[in-house]
Parts: C-alpha cells; sequence; structure tokens
C-alpha cells in the first residue's frame, strides 16, 4: 500500500455502476410507506381494543389485510435498504459482510412470518 | 471507518499561554491548536492576546499578526486574502471556514481556531489535503470532447451557460468535505461534496462529451452515495455554494438514466 499513488488511493478499484436501484428502491419505499403507515395505523386502530373473534373476523376482510401485508412487505423493504446504507457507513470488512447477510435474513423472515400469519387469519 | 476516540497519539494538551500586550485595553483571546511534526509531543492548543484596537477586521489578519509580533512558528497557509483562493480554510468557531473573509466580530467570546476536521494535519493549522486534490483529479476536471476540436471555440448558450452558476465558483477550500461527517468516516472511498460538486459542473456542462463516462464513473455506493443529504456542505460552504444539490442533481441523472 506504501508505494500506491495519490491518483491510485482516490480511484481505488474504479466504480461498480450499482447503488442507484438501492438509492432509488428506498425512494420507492419511502413513498409507499408515506401512503401505507397512515393507513394501516387506522386500520390497527380499528381494531384495537376488540375481542379476539372481533379482530380475527376484522383481518379476514380484505382491505386490513391487504394493507397490514402490504406496509409489513414494503416496510422490511425499506429496513434493507436502509440498513445496509448504515452498516456500509459505520463497519468494514468482515463484520460489514455479515451484518448485511443477518440484516437481509432478518427482513426477508420477519415479512415472511407476518405475511404468513396474516394469510392464517385471513384464509 | 467511524472513530469515536481520537488516537492517543492525537489527544489535545494545554498548550502555552502567551503574554498580554502591554497597555491594551481592547484585547481579545485566541485558543489556537498547535502541533509541530518535529517535537514527538501531542498536540496542544495555545493561548494567545491580542490588541483587537491594533488589528484588522478579519480572522486572518489576527493570524497574521500573530505570527508577526508574536509566536513567529505559528503555521498556517494563505494567499489571496480575499476568498479566491480557498488556501485559509479552517475551523474557526466550530465553523469550516476561510479565515480571510471570516470577520473577527462573527465570533463571540474567545476566538477558537483549529485545523480543518478529521484531516491528517501536517503542521499546525494545514492539513494535508494530498487525497482531497487527488479525488479531485479522479472527476476528471476538465472538457472532455471527441468531437474535432472546432476552428475557433466550442459554443454554449447563455441557458447552458447559466447552468454552471452556483458550480464554478468553487474554490476547492475543503470546508464542505471536512464538514461531512460521510467524508469523515469514509473519506477513503466517498468522492465528498467538493469533488461531486465538481464532478456535476462537467457533467451538465453542453459542451462537455463524455457526460455517460462520467455518469459511470460516480456511480457507485461509496464514491456517490455516501450523500445522506447532511447538508452541512451547503451550511459551511464559505462561497454559499450547495454541494448537497448538486449531488442529488448527479442522483436524479443517475436513476433516470436507468429507468
Amino acid at each position: 500500500m506504501n508505494f500506491l499513488t495519490d491518483r491510485k488511493r482516490a480511484v481505488h478499484r474504479g466504480a461498480s455502476n450499482t447503488g442507484t436501484e438501492v438509492f432509488w428502491g428506498q425512494a420507492i419505499s419511502a413513498v409507499g410507506l408515506a401512503v401505507l403507515v397512515p393507513l394501516f395505523v387506522i386500520t390497527f386502530g380499528c381494531a384495537l381494543g376488540g375481542t379476539y373473534e372481533e379482530v380475527i373476523a376484522y383481518y379476514q376482510r380484505p382491505f386490513p389485510a391487504i394493507i397490514a401485508g402490504m406496509s409489513l412487505t414494503v416496510a422490511m423493504i425499506h429496513f434493507r435498504h436502509g440498513i445496509q446504507v448504515v452498516i456500509a457507513d459505520y463497519t468494514r470488512g468482515l463484520p460489514k459482510k455479515s451484518l448485511i447477510i443477518i440484516c437481509t435474513c432478518i427482513a426477508y423472515a420477519t415479512a415472511a412470518t407476518g405475511l404468513f400469519a396474516l394469510a392464517r387469519i385471513a384464509l | 471507518m467511524v472513530e469515536f476516540t481520537l488516537p492517543k497519539n492525537s489527544k489535545i494538551t494545554t498548550g502555552k499561554t502567551w503574554p498580554k500586550p502591554d497597555g491594551a485595553t481592547n484585547v481579545r483571546k485566541f485558543q489556537i491548536y498547535r502541533w509541530n511534526p518535529d517535537d514527538g509531543k501531542n498536540p496542544s492548543v495555545d493561548t494567545y492576546f491580542l490588541d483587537m484596537d491594533k488589528c484588522g477586521p478579519m480572522i486572518l489578519d489576527a493570524l497574521i499578526k500573530i505570527k508577526t509580533e508574536v509566536d513567529p512558528t505559528l503555521t498556517f497557509r494563505r494567499s489571496c486574502r480575499e476568498g479566491i483562493c480557498g488556501s485559509c480554510a479552517m475551523n474557526i468557531d466550530g465553523i469550516n471556514t476561510l479565515a480571510c473573509i471570516y470577520g473577527l466580530d462573527e465570533v463571540k467570546g474567545d476566538v477558537k481556531i483549529y485545523p480543518l476536521p478529521h484531516m491528517p494535519v501536517v503542521k499546525d493549522l494545514i492539513p494535508d489535503l494530498t487525497h482531497f486534490y487527488a479525488q479531485h483529479a479522479s472527476i476528471m476536471p476538465w472538457l472532455e470532447t471527441k468531437t474535432n476540436r472546432p476552428a475557433k471555440e466550442w459554443k454554449q448558450s447563455i441557458e447552458d451557460r447559466k447552468k454552471l452558476d452556483g458550480l464554478y465558483e468553487c474554490v476547492m477550500c475543503a470546508s464542505c468535505s471536512t464538514s461531512c461527517p460521510s467524508y469523515w468516516w469514509n473519506g477513503d472511498r466517498y468522492l465528498g461534496p467538493a469533488a461531486l460538486l465538481h464532478a456535476y459542473r462537467w457533467i451538465i456542462d453542453s459542451r462537455d462529451e463524455a457526460t455517460g463516462e462520467r455518469l459511470d464513473s460516480v456511480e457507485d455506493p461509496f464514491k456517490l452515495y455516501r450523500c445522506h443529504t447532511i447538508m452541512n456542505c451547503a451550511k459551511t460552504c464559505p462561497k454559499g455554494l450547495n454541494p448537497a444539490k448538486a449531488i442529488g442533481q448527479i442522483k436524479k441523472m443517475l436513476v433516470e438514466r436507468n429507468i
């Protein structure tokens, strides 16, 4: 490393020609969440305080179930993109790669678990 | 990489307190970062006192007065003394700015002067800008053309020329890049606000024919997308420019190119 020129250090390994998808994906999911989160809060609030049977019946209706499913999915997509950026900001090397893998798995697992639970309630 | 504490040999100690000027009534206290690579000691903050009745109005005037009359070992860069060369960029009262165009009356209380943050220090208030300049060079800050050179000149409409306003004025003082937390943590790979502002200046130049290559060269999670629109760059720029906006425009162009 000692004998690298300043220019070579600055250019590093060149541009990876990626990153725009993450940036755009995050922007799209943010807009999606701006719409979905208020709808989710309203629908969730309507079910709040009900008995077990009432809540099950409520989430068997298509609108609350679809809103909940979409909110969960889009939130996890947003989380996956966002956490990757945060991890890349603050970590390097193996911890960076490991954390990105772990957080991606958590995001997909959370979305899958939530969707499975919703499907069991709604169907 | 994020560092929450200074390395042992960078911890700042209390330095020398220089005597107050004799017979002065309007005295002001200056606390200035000192570090000499040759003495092997940790950096320190020296305290100086100046008679404000015999000092010019700018921070640079005070620094020159200290160097001339109090402590000739104080080291700092300066040249044009009118905000054009960008040499005297330093951290004054917590703000990265140019000492030559920052008034002493803009600082309340004691005047605290440090070198630009998170850069290697050469001596006292002089940061090592080698990597910063290499990053600037890497964005190819010149007109790139493929068409045969015209007989007289590359023409540009008045409207296209106006697009360069707010970009060409950058004096490469590094105040913006060194105020950016992303640049602090990942400055080895992130190009930083100054280099990206210059990249955008050439990307939108109507005469330049390497727009695609220029966009290719910055499309990278580290080179470009470490910018999180924190806006410290725009807040601190002594020339009143907005690098964050230029970076936003590059991102917009890349999205438009991809979808």
